[in-house]
């Protein structure tokens, strides 16, 4: 950033592309280029700002100005009054939702407020495709000073005292796998960065990616240096073309000014990158799995005991693996030092922790915290709380392999260890709100139907044993859950955990196990009154029309798929609970105003019929 | 996955062109690990992958038809039977689903008479259960191409694919041609 322009950041983020952001930018720059400010005024494109819930954002530095919800419509407001005049867009700011009154500077927001952003410093405030944005925050400093050193042990020696745990979800140290694949015999090394991402509902790594690529790039750079690599992979999901361009951007950038390639920065140190598109396994994000899906297999994890990645990994070669977030941490804690990084966190979680914050939360986002933050402080006041007035019933994260956690360990410090304990895990950062009406046995279904389906199949604790627990989930959720199925979940549970072959399997059952731990009583409803306490669970509700609150409107009846909603205009309709198939879509279709539809736990229809 | 499909049934009537596939071959024949983005540039070029592309990657790579076959079915991403001309996603990551995406499927589905991974007779729509798209915030969310539509009920969602199948067949599928994918915030108000 020149000094004395002003800046129009337009965040590029996927959500906000979603709400036509590149139209809004496109917009601007016309706008700007046809005023004199232009030159004073540079309008660029940013990674994720991480506001997600409120975008498309427009954010004009160094005022710190947060506008959200933009249209292309608004861009005359945004250049004429704020730029031209010094007058802020009122209607665009973001509205304290109690007070109502408008914020202007997103650092007084409280879901910004909160945060502590290390990693994603940059997001958001340099262009992700321009490596001269990088460079001008020091980036590539870091690699250039480590290349003026005889080796990498002094990196080594500062990854050691920071403290970092890999970001994978593991958390191993990093120092120590850095440390083991140096001192393993080879002539040819890997380092390979995992951009798998695939728990559904997580999009950090996507987003770092996105906005910050060239962190990445340097983070394995100085991993090549440290181990003696001169080749990396980043493994990333085929489903993320946006993150695969503006990486291919960077490499490319990166290797025309000198930061790739043979002879980095005169230094005689050579290392490249190159880019793998996943091709949609969740289990190839397992270490081996991954590098066996690089040399262009099947992703089938080897079986333990076996040698480690560090030393027999990629085409059999010595292999670093790290997560996207293990790699990005590595320039800031050269430039800041080790030390620094361990004053952040608690004692065995150091730095900070990202998340991607959704499901049932009224600010869903990009999120950066110190380790040891509560889950409180996260859902109640980055998140802003639960919408609509509902209740909370649980968070998830850690994705298919974590777990769900109740209201009373809302108090837990979000660390890898105290999670660890709690049941659930730190995972890779997907962290799942859930309300009132979520019902935790169809969870406990949903994330076995997605285990099941990923299961390699190699081992036959897993490949049977998810297909046995979410054959039991099925029918307990259908109302055909019989006395003795929790008993028998807790056991095939336990045992998938304990005689899995790779960490998918072994963590496969921790929602089941979890939703059992904590919500044992919803289980019990659906198997032994038959009935869904979240009402949620089709086979376990039924909906019936209020007589005193319907006027008889008639929208129920032409949203009804199955016809089983019979009355005249103006008179009150009744739902024929034989042929109601429990869609909901009258509920839906239902004005607010009048709410007349209501939802019941149980059946209504006489002798149990099913549609 | 399209676990299940035979090798036949992807063979297609007519002629097979060999052209794309010759030139995908010459770039990563003597790569290390040039299976998977062999595949990946193939399904790229012709839409799937045909039997007679994977016999062909396998006698150029020396390896086994077998081996091709078992990498082509393992990756959820490849596809033995073309896809219609345009895609449906719906996501059915977490968030989506504790918001409503089931029910989102369920009437889409219906209303365009195939499930998950399949084609629509006419080949206009494909049908691609998807996990979490990025978009959480906007849940429950789904993409017809390149387009992303999110706040949906079910009732939004089929008409939006109406909406989008109307557009198609008025005239050149302008629907598709956008570069700019935008949000179709389809709260559901009904007149
Ligand atoms: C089924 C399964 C899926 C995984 N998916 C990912 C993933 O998407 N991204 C990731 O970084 N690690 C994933 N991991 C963890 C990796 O195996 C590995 O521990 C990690 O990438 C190491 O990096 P770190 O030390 O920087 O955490 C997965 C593990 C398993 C068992
Ligand atoms: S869960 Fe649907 S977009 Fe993330």
């Amino acid at each position: 950033m020149k000094k004395d322009t002003r800046s129009l950041l337009v965040c590029q983020g996927s959500m906000c592309i979603s709400g036509k952001s590149r139209a809004i930018q496109e917009a601007l720059e016309k706008k700007v280029a046809g005023t004199q400010m232009d030159g004073d005024v540079e309008v660029k494109l940013i990674g994720c700002h991480g506001f997600c819930q409120q975008g498309p954002l427009v954010i004009v530095e160094p005022e710190a100005t947060c506008y959200t919800g933009v249209t292309v419509e608004d861009v005359d407001d945004i250049v004429q009054s704020d730029l031209r005049d010094g007058q802020v867009v009122e209607r665009l700011l973001f509205h304290d939702p109690e007070t109502g009154s408008p914020i202007a500077s997103y650092h007084d927001i409280p879901f910004y407020g909160a945060q502590t952003k290390l990693l994603l410093r940059h997001c958001g405030l340099i262009n992700p495709e321009d490596i001269d944005d990088y460079l001008g925050v020091g980036g590539y400093e870091a690699l250039g000073s480590v290349l003026e050193r005889p080796d990498g042990r002094e990196v080594l020696a500062e990854l050691k005292a920071s403290q970092l745990r890999g970001r994978g979800g593991g958390g191993f140290p990093a120092w120590r796998k850095w440390e083991a694949c140096l001192d393993a015999d080879g002539d040819e090394k890997f380092v390979v960065c995992n951009a798998d991402e695939g728990d559904p509902g997580a999009f950090m790594d996507r987003s770092i990616l996105e906005g910050d690529p060239h962190a990445v790039l340097e983070g394995m750079s100085i991993a090549g240096f440290t181990v003696g690599a001169r080749k990396g992979y980043i493994y990333v999901r085929a489903e993320y073309p946006l993150a695969v361009e503006r990486l291919r951007v960077a490499i490319d950038q990166a290797r025309r000014r000198g930061y790739l390639g043979s002879d980095i920065l005169g230094s005689g140190f050579s290392f490249d990158v190159e880019v793998f598109l996943g091709a949609g396994a969740f289990v190839c994000g397992e270490s081996t799995a991954l590098t066996l899906s690089i040399e262009g297999k099947r992703g089938l994890p080897k079986a333990a005991p076996r040698p480690r990645t560090t030393e027999v990994g990629l085409f059999d070669k010595p292999t670093l693996l790290n997560n996207v977030k293990t790699f990005a941490f590595v320039p800031l804690i050269l430039a800041q030092g080790g030390e620094w990084f361990a004053r952040i966190g608690t004692e065995g979680s150091k730095g900070t922790a990202t998340f991607a914050l959704s499901g049932h939360v009224v600010n869903c986002g990009l999120i950066e915290v110190p380790m040891g933050i509560t889950l409180r402080k996260i859902i109640y006041e980055i998140g802003g709380g639960v919408p609509e007035g509902k209740a909370f019933k649980a968070v998830q994260t850690g994705g298919p392999s974590g777990g769900c956690l109740p209201e009373s360990f809302l108090d837990t410090p979000v660390d890898y260890d105290s999670l660890l304990q709690a049941g659930s895990m730190m995972g890779s950062g997907g962290m799942v709100v859930m309300n009132e009406d979520t019902c935790m046995v169809d969870v406990a279904r949903y994330f076995l139907q997605f285990t099941e389906r990923e299961s390699c199949g190699q081992c036959v604790h897993c490949r049977l044993g998810t297909k046995q627990m979410l054959t039991i989930l099925e029918e307990i959720t259908r109302g055909e859950g019989k006395p003795g199925d929790v008993e028998f979940l807790v056991q095939i549970g336990e045992a998938v955990n304990a005689g899995s072959l790779c960490g998918l399997g072994q963590s496969a059952a921790n929602p089941v196990l979890t939703t059992i731990r904590y919500f044992l009583d919803e289980y019990e409803a659906h198997i032994v009154e038959g009935r869904c306490p979240a009402r949620s669970c089709k086979a376990l509700i039924s909906f019936q029309i209020l007589p005193d609150k319907c006027i008889g409107c008639m929208l129920c009846a032409k949203a009804c798929p199955v016809d089983a909603i019979a009355g005249e205009r103006k008179s009150v309709h009744v739902i024929d609970q034989g042929k109601c198939i429990r869609c909901g879509m009258c509920e839906e279709a239902c004005p607010s105003r009048y709410s007349a539809v209501e939802r019941t736990s149980g059946s209504l229809a006489e002798g149990g019929e099913e549609a | 996955m399209s676990v299940g499909q035979g090798v036949e049934s992807a063979v297609e009537a007519g002629g097979f062109d060999e052209a794309p596939l010759r030139d995908l071959l010459e770039t990563y024949q003597d790569q290390r690990g040039a299976l998977i983005p062999l595949l990946q540039g193939t399904q790229a070029a012709y839409g799937y992958l045909p039997a007679e592309a994977m016999e062909s990657i396998a006698r150029a790579l020396r390896e086994p038809l077998s081996q091709v076959f078992g990498v082509a079915t393992f990756y959820a991403q490849f596809r033995l039977v073309p896809r219609a001309r345009n895609v449906v996603r719906v996501c059915h990551g977490t968030a989506c689903h504790v918001s409503g995406a089931p029910l989102v499927s369920l009437e889409i589905e219906r209303n365009l008479g195939i499930g998950d991974g399949e084609n629509t007779e006419d080949m206009m729509f494909t049908i691609e259960n998807v996990a979490c798209l990025g978009a959480c915030g906007m849940a429950p969310v789904m993409m017809i191409n390149e387009r992303t539509y999110g706040k949906l009920s079910p009732d939004s969602a089929v008409k939006a694919v109406k909406e989008f199948r109307a557009k198609e067949e008025a005239g050149n599928g302008s629907g598709d041609t956008s570069a700019v994918p935008e949000v179709e915030d389809a709260d559901g108000e009904e007149a």
